[in-house]
């Protein structure tokens, strides 16, 4: 039978006519599709009794005469029309653009371009940083023109007051945690009370910079790539270029600023909050005085220790700001790039972060600040 | 007077119906801006709708409150005999197959080719094996006017006007009754603008489509609109064809078409 489903049957049943009933509409273009399939070539086509009918209907048709020999009878001028309209509109198309190669030499081919794209991006990020650098020393040059007051109190206040409760509350239980956890090992030694000594050298020298690297990094670098990226996307950056602003000075210097000023701040707010949550645990859990524990620290602490952890913070806020904006001005094309942008951010930045912690630790041993 | 009226007669066939429409921004007192009050609108089945009105107006707020996008602060607002405000998202998605959109600016799918934009309503509501779906893209894509090569960029790699089709493509993707145009011409080079002109004037023929055409556009206005409305005053004051609308004296419509560029469009 020539046709089927909804479809009326026809008496002087013929094989090679495919009658349409009713409507010829994209709803039903999966069934229609599958039946004009069955048929055999140079079918013929009749559309009399077709009551509505759309493109999809008109191309499926339209198709068929086109691969299959098809003609089409009956059609009412409207359907013509249809017809000769998307005949007008075939055009071949391709939905995605091309790939090139299959399996293994694609696969070569595209660690090749992953290697060149690292070997560029690092060599773009020293570009970024040096041109960061120009920018700096132009506004250092000119202060009164070029030193954007409000952007960078704004910058001050999104990077460092806003994030002074959620590393406040980090870093106090980070402490309760290392009081905790020095109290058991050291309790077995009877040697409870350096459970203080641990608390506040590892905090001053290490954590309390570090932890608030992270945390910075995660709040503010992912914010600045962000930022940049949707402000790079549409065409504010170029506009501003346009106007004579200069984006480096209007937005990489602000931010970088305020990471650079907070770091530290944030960091000794940091250690403060940490040894407060170590102190309050050694003094419930250990039943050390406030007291105490205070001169006791005063006693273990090293200044340099405190040196230590504040040089660090500048530069570990500075590495953080430069990686998150080089990635936002990376942006390009289209939203899913801010999203890849930011992850590349921090990820990228807490690993620096954590390298160069690492070539301090080095440094800072061997001038003999142990 | 009375045949500008924004208000069809009984008994005509409507497929937009507004009564009573307000729209505001910002908290309540007097900081709030009021776009749209107790405005009236009726479309027409089968008609190309000019929507006219000096920037800011609210003609964009009027097309994102008739689909959907901005809840009016009050009013009723009917779409193909279906009562628009305080619905269900599934039972709306029966209107939103029937209706296609071109906003703005476009609003493409960033992340997805011109090809696959047009593909997206059709994936959404239909299964259809993946070659048709490629091809209705393509003669969709080329219906719009844009060249093949066209279809597999990704929106960011088109030009400001080829962004405007590819929006159209998407919009015309699913064969709808409805077509909501935001400044479809705008930023086409003349040529371009009057085939999109003829395209659309077609495309009603021959689809059954009514068109709700946002313009500034005055040769598109007196090429293929049947009647013009025109948003002033918070409402609609008028609507008419050009000729009624020109024998009234409300000072923006007299300046409107009655301006050199009025005047030009109304010889070509
Ligand atoms: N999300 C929003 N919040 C506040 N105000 C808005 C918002 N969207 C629009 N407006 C205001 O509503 C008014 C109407 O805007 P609309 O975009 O509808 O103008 P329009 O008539 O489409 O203008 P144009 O011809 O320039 O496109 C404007 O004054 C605008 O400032
Ligand atoms: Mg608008």
């Amino acid at each position: 039978m020539a046709t089927r489903g909804y479809r009326k049957g026809d008496e002087h049943s013929d094989e090679r006519i495919y009658r349409c009933v009713g409507s010829l509409t994209i709803s039903r273009a999966a069934t229609t599709e599958r039946e004009i399939e069955l048929m055999p070539d140079g079918m013929t086509i009749d559309l009399s009794g077709v009551n509505k009918m759309d493109t999809v209907g008109a191309w499926l048709v339209y198709r068929a005469t086109r691969d299959r020999g098809a003609r089409v009878e009956g059609a009412s001028p409207e359907a013509e029309g249809l017809l000769e309209q998307v005949r007008q509109a075939d055009v071949p198309v391709r939905v995605t653009p091309e790939e090139e190669g299959t399996g293994f030499k694609r696969g070569v081919s595209e660690l090749g371009e992953y290697v060149v794209e690292a070997g560029q991006i690092l060599f773009g990020l020293l570009n970024f940083f040096g041109a960061t650098l120009i920018g700096f020393w132009q506004v250092f040059k000119r202060p009164q023109q070029r030193f954007r007051m409000n952007a960078v109190v704004t910058r001050f206040d999104l990077v460092g007051v806003r994030a002074l409760g959620i590393i406040g509350l980090m870093s106090f239980l980070i402490g309760i945690v290392i009081g905790q956890q020095g109290a058991v090992q050291l309790r077995a030694f009877g040697a409870e009370i350096y459970t203080i000594n641990l608390i506040g050298r590892i905090t001053v020298r290490e954590l309390g910079t570090l932890m608030t690297a992270i945390m910075v990094a995660g709040r503010s670098g992912s914010a600045f790539a962000a930022q940049l990226g949707t402000m790079k996307l549409t065409e504010e950056i170029d506009a501003m270029r346009t106007i004579g602003v200069s984006p480096t000075e209007a937005l990489v210097i602000p931010r970088m600023m305020s990471a650079i000023v907070m770091m530290p701040l944030l960091s000794f707010y940091a250690m403060i909050m940490t040894i407060l949550g170590g102190g309050i645990y050694c003094w419930i859990d250990l039943e050390i005085p406030p007291l105490t524990f205070v001169q006791r620290l005063q006693e273990v602490i090293p200044i340099t220790d405190v040196w230590v952890g504040l040089i660090k913070a500048p530069v570990f806020g500075f590495v953080i700001a430069l990686v998150g904006c080089f990635q936002g001005m990376l942006v390009e094309g289209d939203a899913e790039q801010v999203g890849l942008r930011t992850t590349n951010a921090v990820v990228q930045a807490i690993f620096l972060v954590i390298v160069i912690d690492a070539v301090f630790a080095v440094f800072f041993s061997s001038i003999g600040w142990i | 007077m009375s045949d500008t009226s924004p208000i069809l007669p009984e008994g005509a066939k409507v497929v937009i119906c507004i009564r009573g429409l307000r729209n505001a921004f910002g908290e309540e007192g007097e900081q709030q801006q009021v776009i749209h009050d107790k405005l009236d609108l009726d479309v027409k089945r089968g008609e190309i709708l000019g929507v006219v009105g000096g920037s800011g107006t609210g003609k964009s707020v009027l097309m994102r409150s008739i689909i959907g996008l901005q809840t009016p602060e009050d009013g009723e607002i009917e779409v193909l005999g279906e009562n628009m405000i305080g619905r269900e998202e599934d039972e709306a998605k029966n209107i939103r197959r029937r209706w296609g959109i071109l906003f703005q600016n476009g609003a493409l799918f960033s992340t997805l080719t011109v090809a696959e934009n047009v593909e997206v309503p059709l994936r959404e509501y239909f299964h259809l094996s993946p070659t048709l779906m490629d091809e209705i893209a393509g003669y969709k894509i080329a219906m719009a006017g844009l060249p093949a090569d066209a279809a597999p960029k990704f929106p960011s790699e088109l030009s400001g006007g080829m962004v405007k089709r590819a929006g159209l493509a998407r919009a015309l993707a699913l064969d709808p009754e409805l077509l909501f145009l935001d400044e479809p011409t705008a930023g086409l080079d003349p040529i371009a603008a009057q085939n999109f002109d003829e395209l659309i004037l077609s495309l009603r023929d021959k689809l059954d489509l009514t068109v709700f055409l946002i313009t500034h556009d005055l040769d598109t206005l007196y090429a293929i609109c049947d009647r013009v409305a025109v948003l002033a005053d918070k409402k609609v004051v008028a609507v008419g064809t050009i000729e009624q609308l020109l024998a009234l004296d409300h000072p923006w419509i007299q300046e409107y078409f009655n301006g050199p560029r009025g005047r030009a469009a109304a010889a070509a």
